[in-house]
């Protein structure tokens, strides 16, 4: 159809544009992630061509290549893929809905609650899969729970959630310590793991469940982006346009809340991931169409390439969560800073 | 035209969690008419538009829309005949005029998929009858206050709700864009039959812009009608405690409630407090 009013024409420009960012940008982000997939593939104690790595991962027996990429790079691999994009989605989804970046699983202590039922399970009760799955789900939403009941005070306030966060957050950190010091068979680099997050030694047996949390709760997600979107205008501007608020904060958290505590029981909390997903997504896309995906595609592009950067830019072996960390922290006190300059703290 | 509801509250009890703000009210909304709540600040009439347009359960009483309790109607449909224009919404960062204007057409869409021609249509008259066209592709935070509640409303328009309510649609703006903003909802109460109710916290343009008025008291409502019949001197008294004079508006010919301080009364002695 053609039409002839020019605001209509006006308006339509303007959205084709920002749309065609969107797609643009979205599709270099997902090649990225492409390519720092096969990077994570190849590159090790031997650097394997790609045909090498291609045969290997059909099932061809290749002396050397076969064990490396398919039991140890693989398994990591995805470990990262998945754990990335389930932090960067959960982590919008937060920020969004509470409309401020500090609102975060990671700042907030959802990941450290997570954490510490995972350490518990591993460390005490010696359990394994579905049961430490299942318990830093409880775990994770327990400390939504407990932040909500201990913040909510006479009005509502998402500074005073914040900070209570901030608290509960140390506090956890402090029991995921101490379970760490009376774990006589543990050593550092499982507390680190615990602590800051790490791939070494993920194993393709224990991806399952996070793999099928990310296939469901990311549907779920996507089909409330509208609901979440208008969520971010406020509580009665969502109302009045139709929004049943309270199903659909619900089933956002549940769902974030689920991804965020199943990626943290595989690889622990990856410090700052979901923090500075969002923002960096928002950046490079603009924010009139859903930012979910590339959200959760720049979780995975940073999980990747800090680990890469981890394993290969220095003569050590750092973690991913130490890489990751030194890029969240600057930013999580630059946010502070500003905040506190504007008075919404 | 927009069809004719028969919007009507009865017994209406509502306040937050431990305080009961509006003690029994009952009214009934004019259609295709601009009403205004008019009263002292911490009266109730915020409370009561916000219960009216659903974002406060009443504690008793009901508010029905053409007989059927607005609990009954599933929201989003509930959405596409009625809306409201909260007092301070919140500006997401970096969103375009266009973006935030469409948001607005939440309720008349499908779960995904892009903007119909419809929508397209919608969002295009709102932003041409608030006049903000020319800023379509300008982020909001870098409009003035005047031109951002004139986005906020072209949001609630692009909703195309047959009734409106507006909570202080002019509070902090310049004289100048309080009307211009009154005339803008005026043209379209009358192009399109638009069922406006709105909090308005000037007493002289309320005359001047309300069909009816809804005079509030402590939770409770004194008088309702045409600003002609309610609006006077001794009613001013008692919502407002204070004396003055009701004359004719010289431009409009509407009620204009002249206040008496206790300075500068012609021919009566100052008296010192």
């Amino acid at each position: 159809m053609t039409h002839t009013n020019p605001t209509i024409t006006l308006i339509m420009a303007g959205r084709r544009r920002r749309q065609g960012r969107w797609i643009l940008v979205t599709s270099l982000l997902a090649v990225l992630a492409c390519v720092l997939c096969c990077a994570m593939l190849m590159l090790g104690n031997t650097v394997y061509p790609v045909k090498d790595v291609i045969r290997a991962l059909s099932g061809e027996q290749i002396k050397g290549v076969s064990f490396a990429v398919s039991t140890i790079r693989l398994p990591r691999m995805l470990a990262g893929l998945f754990a990335g994009f389930a932090f960067g989605v959960a982590g919008y989804v937060f920020q969004t809905m509470l409309r401020n970046p500090l609102a975060n699983p990671n700042v907030i202590g959802i990941t450290s609650g997570s954490s510490v039922a995972a350490v518990f399970c591993i460390v005490v009760l010696q359990a394994s899969g579905a049961v430490i799955s299942v318990a830093s789900v409880v775990a994770g939403l327990a400390t939504v729970i407990l932040i909500y009941l201990l913040s909510r005070g006479k009005a509502f306030s998402i500074g005073r959630l914040i900070l209570i966060g901030i608290g509960i957050q140390a506090m956890i950190d402090a029991a995921i310590s101490y379970l760490m010091l009376i774990s006589a068979e543990q050593d550092l680099p499982a507390a680190v793991r615990w602590l800051t997050g790490s791939l070494n030694g993920a194993q393709m047996d224990r991806l399952p469940p996070l793999m099928i949390a990310v296939l469901i709760c990311t549907p779920i997600i996507i089909v409330l982006g509208k609901q979440l979107n208008l969520l971010e205008l406020g509580e009665q501007a969502a109302t009045s346009l139709g929004v049943d608020t309270d199903k659909s904060r619900i089933a956002l958290i549940v769902s974030s809340v689920c991804m965020i505590a199943i990626a943290t029981a595989t690889t622990g909390p990856i410090a700052f991931v979901s923090f500075l997903a969002g923002p960096i997504a928002k950046r490079l896309v603009g924010i009139g169409f859903s930012n979910i995906i590339p959200a959760g595609l720049v979780g995975i592009n940073l999980v990747l390439a800090a680990d890469l950067i981890g394993q290969f830019a220095t003569p050590y072996r750092f973690p991913v969560g130490i890489i990751t960390g030194l890029l969240g922290a600057p930013y999580l006190i630059f946010l502070l800073v500003r905040m506190n300059r504007k008075g919404e703290l | 035209m927009k069809p004719t509801h028969h919007f009507q509250a009865e017994r209406v009890v509502a306040g937050y969690e431990n305080k009961t703000v509006i003690h029994g009210v009952d009214l009934v909304i004019p259609s295709h008419k601009i009403s205004v709540i008019i009263g002292s600040n911490g009266c109730g009439k915020s409370t009561l538009l916000k219960t009216l347009a659903r974002l406060i359960k009443p504690a008793s009483g009901t508010i029905t829309i053409d007989g059927k309790p607005l609990g009954k109607i599933p929201p989003k449909q509930l959405a596409r005949v009625v809306g409201l224009l909260p007092q301070s919404p919140i500006v997401p960062e970096g969103i375009t005029v266009t973006d935030l204007v469409g948001r607005g057409r939440f309720p008349h869409q499908s779960l995904f998929g892009n903007w119909t021609k419809k929508d397209y249509a919608a969002v295009a008259e709102a932003m041409e009858t608030m006049r903000i066209t020319e800023f379509a592709d300008r982020h909001i935070d870098e409009l003035s206050g005047g031109q951002r509640q004139r986005v906020w409303i072209a949001m609630a328009l692009a909703q195309e709700t047959d009734i409106l309510f507006l909570d202080e649609p002019t509070t902090f703006l310049d004289i100048t864009y309080q009307v211009e903003i009154l005339d803008l909802l005026t043209d379209l109460n009358r192009r399109h039959g638009t069922t406006i109710v709105m909090v308005l916290h000037d007493i002289n343009l309320s005359a001047r812009y309300a069909d009816h008025i809804i005079a509030l008291h402590e939770g409770k409502l004194v008088a309702e009608g045409a600003p002609s019949e309610v609006i006077t001197s001794p009613l001013v008294k008692d919502i407002f405690g204070m004396d003055s004079e009701v004359i004719a508006d010289p431009v409009s010919g509407s009620p204009m409630v002249v206040p008496k301080g206790r300075y500068h009364v012609i021919g009566s002695p100052v008296q010192e407090a």
